[in-house]
């Protein structure tokens, strides 16, 4: 197989950390959701802790972007 | 047509060579200039009265000064007073340069490892040295969780100082690669646009404008994140126990 063929492959390959990070962030929303839902006094207080928890687990699909854009562009 | 990432391109604006090293002032430089004068100016000039009933520029300095004097005092606590200012900075500094980013035909410094991992760096040895300075040697116990089994500890042991040496490429990563790519989409997005024409250019023209405004709100999380995450890391330093 020629060397940029199966770059192109690797950075598509590479994007497959997106089935755990939209898990992730499901995960996270969807909690928030049933939870406010049963408790809805407490919604706001934990808000900030889901836009933490969001904001790392989108780092991983990031991470994941970094490799495919290092496959591509540096080697 | 251009490239995405020719947005991320240094280009040398003043050309300076200093003993040998290349130390141009470049539209990197300038944006993060321009970033620390604009911060100053709404701090200083929205203090300047000090009303007891602020103006719009006063609410928007002391709610910044709030947020995270709160941010500190709930995730470090009292010891974690000393280190106010810095977090401050810190805070302010990243978001001024995320929001500015955001001004068409501007530059994000902090799309720039180099500039997000030197940050990520000095946090990550300030609050080692912090955490011997305060503990001694006590602080090596930060690896060992607390009531594990022994032959577990073998395995946790390692997997902690792991993953604590892996704190500022993680740190620095997380706001680089949030950075490049909001900013690489926005523009193959604003690609899409010119090339579909007057006909079908509305659409992804439609995407631009709600993904800018996730931009900025992703623009202050990342730097609220890279502060709380300084945060919890400090209170690592000065309380030890987790």
């Amino acid at each position: 197989m020629d060397a940029s063929a199966a770059k192109l492959i690797g950075a598509g390959l590479a994007t497959i950390a997106l089935a755990g990070v939209g898990v992730g962030i499901g995960n996270i929303f969807g909690s928030f959701v049933s939870g406010a839902l049963r408790n809805p006094e407490a919604a706001p207080r934990v808000f900030g802790n889901v836009l933490l928890g969001f904001a790392l687990t989108e780092a991983v699909a990031l991470f994941a972007l970094v490799i495919a854009f290092m496959i591509l562009f540096v080697f | 047509m251009h490239s995405p990432m020719e947005q991320f391109e240094i280009k040398r604006l003043l050309h300076l060579k200093i003993l040998g090293v290349d130390a141009s002032f470049t539209n990197s430089a300038t944006w993060m200039v321009i970033a620390v004068i604009l911060a100053t100016a709404v701090f200083v000039y929205g203090m300047r009265q000090r009303a007891l009933v602020p103006s719009r520029l006063q609410s928007v300095a002391e709610l910044g000064y709030e947020f995270v004097a709160g941010m500190v005092r709930d995730n470090v606590g009292d010891g974690g007073k000393k280190y106010f200012p810095f977090i401050l900075t810190l805070f302010i500094f990243i978001l001024f340069c995320n929001v500015l980013g955001m001004v068409p035909y501007s530059f994000t410094p902090t799309s720039h490892i180099v500039v997000t991992f030197a940050m990520a760096a000095f946090v990550f040895i300030g609050v080692t040295i912090i955490g011997f300075a305060k503990q001694g040697l006590h602080f090596l116990s930060l690896f060992v969780p607390k009531g594990v089994p022994f032959a577990l500890l073998l395995l946790l042991v390692p997997i902690e100082i792991i993953s604590y040496f892996i704190r500022p490429f993680s740190l620095s990563i997380r706001l680089f690669a949030n950075m490049l790519a909001g900013h690489t989409m926005l523009k193959v997005f604003g690609g899409f646009v010119v090339m579909l024409g007057v006909v079908g250019g509305w659409a992804p023209l439609a995407f631009i404008v709600v993904f800018t405004g996730l931009e900025l709100l992703i623009a202050f999380l990342q730097a609220y994140v890279f502060a709380i995450l300084t945060c919890l890391y400090l209170n690592d330093a000065v309380h030890l126990h987790h």
